[in-house]
């Protein structure tokens, strides 16, 4: 299970695309393996501003509850609503159409490459 | 870690594991949900080889059961089984039980895996003022497969010459599969018709296979297991059971028989019997799709002070909703309908008491 080459990475198993002053957010194939069948996500509202490290949201598989950690400071500019009805596409699409928000970021932290991931998770 | 006899069998269907009473057990092989869905929609086999199988034999097997668990096993006819609970002096449940008469003086006892010593000991124990029964633990002998689903019936016939329309919900009967001689159980752990299978150790990847490779088949994991029991309502031990619930608690209070002789826990069940337990085991359903899970708090709608707690809950997949079972103050005599909530890591969440079973199967 390759993780692109193109995304930056978290500790905590997300992955972020940088476009300008947006960051698209959402968790790893690794993540999304280990928590099983995602059955549902609770994500910030549009407008919620956004702390590093601080929990922005969960993410329920069957069973077990993933919290989500917001990669950066800034605003949630857009929450994926597909999400609500189709929670299951994170497993489906982590890298894709399973992104779960995307924040205006006001300060970057310092990100982990593809290949720095890949080691941090032991592939 | 300890392994069942299927451990390699699981791991080329690429399974993921799971820590489950001190054994690897496949948690799911793909999709816990699919999995969920394909038992209660066709068939799904779980190995669940990890349970223990003790046997008990000798003239005066049904009497030393009668004394040693909380039921009158003694009536039970043979090649039928019964579901009940070995309790302490305290009347706390040690574990739940299927026992299966075999014959007139031998009895066949399923249990839960990280049980097995404590139920063995409370046996051994529990033999002593019987002088011609044996307590045999030959759970190292037996893997245990369960085939669970409406097609289970249809997809064991073809695999054996028995006719099972005949075969009653939980009886037990002897066949061959493929020229192995196993045991069919008409019983299992997820609300669907289905059957357990006893088949000696050596022999368990060979059964296991053949039933994965059934079109109407797909193997099951541990998730999946837990979801389809909660929605059936049944107890796991750990969550609705434990040394400090007694059957009245957990709703079990029917599998007592008091009147047979003396029992370990008697006394003390007696005691309770006919009192408003302190707390009591109910069915809640939740609003939404965020699910209470084990240990959240539940409390009366509004109300500041807990009346309790969940012991397991899940988003229901073949429902839609969350359910949950839950430990609730015996005192308030809640009602079918009661409004209450579930904080959910810091948000309150309604729910309301329903009846148990969430789910039943059509007929």
């Amino acid at each position: 299970m390759a993780n692109p080459d193109h995304l930056q990475y978290t500790k905590e198993h997300e992955w972020v695309l940088i476009d300008g002053d947006t960051a698209t957010i959402g968790i790893t194939r690794y993540a999304a393996d280990a928590l099983g069948e995602i059955v549902y996500v609770d994500l910030p509202k549009v407008g919620a501003s956004t702390t590093h490290m601080k929990i922005c949201g969960e993410i329920e598989s069957t069973k077990s509850v993933g919290e989500l950690y917001a990669p950066m400071d800034g605003e949630v500019i857009e929450a994926n609503k597909s999400l609500d009805a189709a929670p299951d596409t994170v497993n489906a699409d982590p890298f894709g159409e399973g992104w779960l928000i995307k924040i205006r970021y006001t300060s970057l932290p310092e990100l982990l490459s593809a290949a720095e991931y890949d080691a941090f998770t032991g592939e | 870690m300890l392994s069942t006899p299927l451990n390699a069998e699981h791991e080329k269907l690429g399974a993921s594991f799971t820590d489950f009473g001190g054994w690897s057990m496949p948690v799911r092989y793909g999709s816990d949900l699919d999995e969920h869905h394909q038992v209660r929609d066709s068939a799904g086999v779980f190995d669940i080889s990890h349970m223990a199988e003790i046997r008990i034999k000798g003239p005066e097997a049904s009497a030393y059961l009668d004394y040693a668990l909380v039921s009158k096993l003694s009536e039970v006819e043979v090649s039928r089984a019964k579901y009940t609970l070995i309790c302490n002096e305290q009347g706390g449940a040690i574990d739940d039980l299927i026992v299966y008469r075999m014959a007139q003086d031998e009895f066949l006892i399923v249990a839960n895996a990280a049980n097995r010593h404590a139920v063995v000991v409370a046996l051994v124990e529990r033999q002593e003022a019987f002088s011609d029964v044996e307590v045999l633990d030959e759970s190292d002998d037996w893997a245990l497969i369960a085939l669970q689903g409406p097609k289970s019936q249809g997809v064991l016939e073809a695999l054996t010459t028995k006719d099972l329309s005949q075969a009653k919900y939980y009886s037990i009967l002897s066949a061959q599969i493929e020229g192995v001689e196993v045991l069919l159980a008409r019983t299992g752990y997820t609300g669907e018709d289905g059957f357990e299978i006893f088949v000696p150790e050596e022999h368990a990847a060979k059964i296991w296979r053949l039933l994965v490779d059934q079109p109407e088949v797909e193997p099951s994991g541990l998730a999946a297991r837990d979801t389809l029991r909660l929605e059936a309502g049944m107890p796991l031990y750990g969550h609705e059971l434990n040394l400090d619930v007694t059957p009245f608690e957990a709703n079990l209070g029917k599998v007592i028989r008091f009147d047979k002789g003396g029992f370990v826990g008697r006394a003390a069940l007696e005691a309770r019997s006919g009192l408003t337990p302190e707390f009591r085991l109910y069915g809640l359903r939740g609003e939404g799709k965020r699910a209470a899970r084990a240990d959240y708090e539940i409390f009366l709608a509004g109300g500041d002070e807990p009346i309790g707690q969940v012991t397991s809950g899940a988003l229901s997949p073949t429902l839609g909703y969350p359910i949950a079972m839950a430990f609730l103050d015996g005192k308030l005599e809640l009602e079918i309908g009661s409004q209450l909530e579930a904080d959910v890591r810091g948000t309150r969440i309604s729910f309301e008491v329903v009846k148990l079973p969430f789910y039943k199967r059509g007929r």
